[in-house]
């Protein structure tokens, strides 16, 4: 046998293969066929998005299931960003999002996309601090200045100031934020530019904020934050409420407008969304940072879950509404024992009147 | 039957170039999906992208230089840490220990290899970056403190730990491949500077020699291995895209940044730089590993010749 031959036949080959794969390319796009009522009656959805709710949906889903034994539920927490991407490109029946979408995204969508407000969670700061017992109070000012570099130091003047009784240490601070894009994120900045406006101009609100070179640590996700916090003695991160209670970490009380220390908390929290419910417009895309009032914890948020307005498949779309429907109402005795709060009652009046407008080509796929 | 056993052949080749093709298609496919899919950063930034330093997703300002200095950086101290011990077990092991240890020794350290590396991480974030913080940090800034290396805060969190738990990580690898090379030279070598009155260190060197180009692609495939992980180094690095001397410093390493970051890159512009960051990672290891190509190549050679010696 020549070398040249082997040459040659290696070539054509090679040739024959780039033209195979140049048509895989150009063929049809994967993952069209759907395998909705497969077996007699049975549903699967499949929800994908936000970490913060997991645990919740995870339940839900789970009691959801003893009600309806045909609907079966996948809930899969891949971020909010990811829940929103699978909603746009139909790779999820439900997306699930901390913060709202951006009106850019739901025009790109094509399809009218529902924003229905399922839970209400707050943003904490935790903190490790072996020495101090009783919980350190914090300024939207001081926290912006602890991230942004500006207070190195836990005796910092600034921080004695707000928190007279206790004994803080000559060490320095280490801030640990999220090095993902997160919802958890969004919230955090978005009451931090709200309130401090060298914060705004400097890092703003966004789900991946810029953090400030040299300043702090980045870890992934709210357990990743939760690690760092719990193995760096002088450190500060924010997660939510879920994950420092999940933990036994402090967390610290932060001044909201009305100029109280208020501790995140069940009330608190639903003071925030109540607060709000006056302000929350017809789409029900509302952010409830730095609300007004008594008692209001200021860094809150809403969760939501997306859908599109015209369900495609009508099983599917019926199974939907039922679980958002079960959820708001039978799904409310779960959301205390997991810290979050449950929706103020104006506003699960709202989001009935949303669920309610779910069709599938045209007709209602609930009757209400 | 010499009939048959021509079209055997020839169907037995085609196979195998069939096979041998598809790797090299797989590798244009990969490279031309990659280069199809950065389109937009490409053409927005140039080779500004490379040499650029502030990487901020939400102001569209991408530099990926931070991230390619984590890359080398961190693999660079696994390196430093890994090889000499991986060397120094195979060595021993294959040279020195009685079958007795031997053995034994040899299944810890394919139980290395076996570990997930989400369990290597927790434990550096948990055993590790105290240990760096408490001792190791406070020691080498007592001692070699003059360096800017070791110098600026001690967190536990940051380069140094990242490069050791890569070390740790890529030590089975290398070990594992040292061993069999060393096992493959013939054992009528050893015999034969024994013979003529070597010791067994000089015994030892002469193997090495011999066996240079095996062990250089072991630390090949090492480096291979600490360039592209991802979640170990993601929980201790410390996730910031910065450029610092002091090991101590928190970084970022791209495999890291793409772990951390693709599932929720939204933004076409955001996707698309994640993509030709992924670009560079794999022309960086392409770039290593043919320079490694060519050390083995002039290390080959001097071996050769002292064969002839």
């Amino acid at each position: 046998m020549s070398n040249k031959t082997v040459k040659r036949e290696f070539i054509s080959i090679f040739l024959i293969a780039v033209t195979a794969l140049g048509f895989g390319c150009s063929g049809q796009k994967l993952g069209e066929s759907n395998s909705s009522a497969t077996t007699s009656g049975a549903v699967r959805i499949q929800g994908s998005g936000a970490s913060f709710p997991k645990p919740i949906y995870e339940k839900w889903v789970n009691e959801f299931g003893k009600v309806n034994p045909n609907v079966s539920i996948d809930y899969q927490s891949t971020g909010s960003g990811a829940g929103q991407k699978a909603l746009l490109s139909k790779t999820a029946d439900f997306g699930a999002s901390d913060d709202p979408m951006s009106d850019a995204d739901i025009k790109s969508a094509g399809s009218e996309i529902l924003h229905i407000p399922t839970v209400l969670g707050a943003v904490v700061l935790t903190y490790n601090l072996e020495s101090i017992k009783e919980p350190l109070k914090l300024t939207s000012q001081n926290i912006s200045d602890i991230y942004l570099g500006n207070i190195k130091k836990w005796n910092d003047a600034k921080l004695k100031a707000d928190n007279p009784t206790i004994v803080l240490p000559d060490t320095d601070i280490l801030p640990v934020y999220r090095a993902d894009s997160s919802g958890t994120s969004a919230v955090f900045t978005d009451f931090l530019s709200k309130t401090v406006p060298e914060w705004k101009e400097k890092v703003g609100m966004n789900k991946q904020p810029s953090w400030i070179t040299g300043v702090g640590i980045g870890a992934k996700g709210n357990d990743g934050v939760m690690g760092q916090v719990k193995q760096s003695p002088n450190s500060i991160g924010y997660v939510e409420l879920t994950f420092a209670k999940a933990n036994n970490l402090p967390s610290a009380l932060i001044k909201n407008k009305a100029g109280d220390f208020v501790d995140a908390s069940l009330e608190s929290v639903s003071a925030a969304a109540a607060a709000s419910v006056a302000a929350m417009p017809d789409d029900l895309r509302v952010q409830i940072t730095d609300a007004e009032g008594k008692g209001v914890y200021p860094i809150a948020s809403y969760t939501y879950i997306l859908v599109y307005k015209d369900q495609q498949d009508a099983n599917k779309g019926k199974a939907i509404a039922d679980f958002l429907w079960w959820a708001i109402h039978d799904g409310e005795k779960f959301v205390k024992d997991l810290h979050y709060s449950p929706l103020p009652a104006e506003v699960i009046k709202k989001v009935e009147t949303k669920i309610n407008s779910m069709t599938n080509s045209g007709k209602p796929l609930r009757q209400s | 039957m010499a009939q048959t056993g021509a079209i055997g052949d020839k169907i037995f080749r085609t196979v195998l170039l069939i096979a041998a093709a598809s790797i090299l298609l797989i590798v244009v496919a990969i490279f031309y999906m990659m280069v199809q899919n950065s389109m937009p950063t490409l053409q927005r930034f140039g080779i500004g992208f490379l040499t650029g330093s502030e990487w901020r997703p939400a102001q569209e300002e991408f530099g990926a230089l931070p991230f390619i200095y984590g890359t080398l950086v961190s693999s660079l101290i696994a390196l430093i840490l890994a090889v000499p011990i991986s060397l120094g077990i195979a060595i021993f092991l294959v040279e020195q220990a009685p079958a007795k240890i031997a053995r034994p020794i040899a299944f810890m350290v394919e139980l290395l290899a076996a570990i997930p590396s989400v369990v290597y991480g927790l434990w550096g974030i948990f055993v590790l970056a105290p240990f760096i913080r408490n001792y190791l940090g406070v020691f080498l800034q007592d001692y070699l403190g003059f360096l800017p290396f070791f110098q600026g805060r001690l967190t536990g969190i940051g380069m140094l730990t990242a490069g050791i738990i890569l070390a740790l990580m890529i030590t089975p690898i290398i070990t594992a491949v040292v061993r069999d090379v060393l096992e493959a030279v013939p054992t009528t070598q050893r015999e034969a500077a024994l013979a003529l009155g070597a010791t067994k260190w000089e015994t030892t060197t002469i193997v090495l020699g011999n066996a240079a180009s095996g062990i250089a692609g072991a630390v090949v495939l090492g480096l291979g291995r600490a360039i592209g992980e991802t979640m170990a180094v993601t929980m201790v690095i410390g996730n910031s895209p910065q450029i610092s001397a002091s090991l101590f410093e928190p970084a970022n390493t791209i495999a890291s940044l793409l772990a951390a970051n693709f599932a929720e890159a939204t933004d076409k512009i955001y996707m698309s730089a994640l993509i030709e960051i992924g670009l560079v990672l794999f022309l960086v290891t392409f770039v290593v590993n043919a320079f490694a190509k060519l050390l083995i190549m002039s290390v080959g050679d001097n071996s050769s010749s002292s064969k002839h010696v």
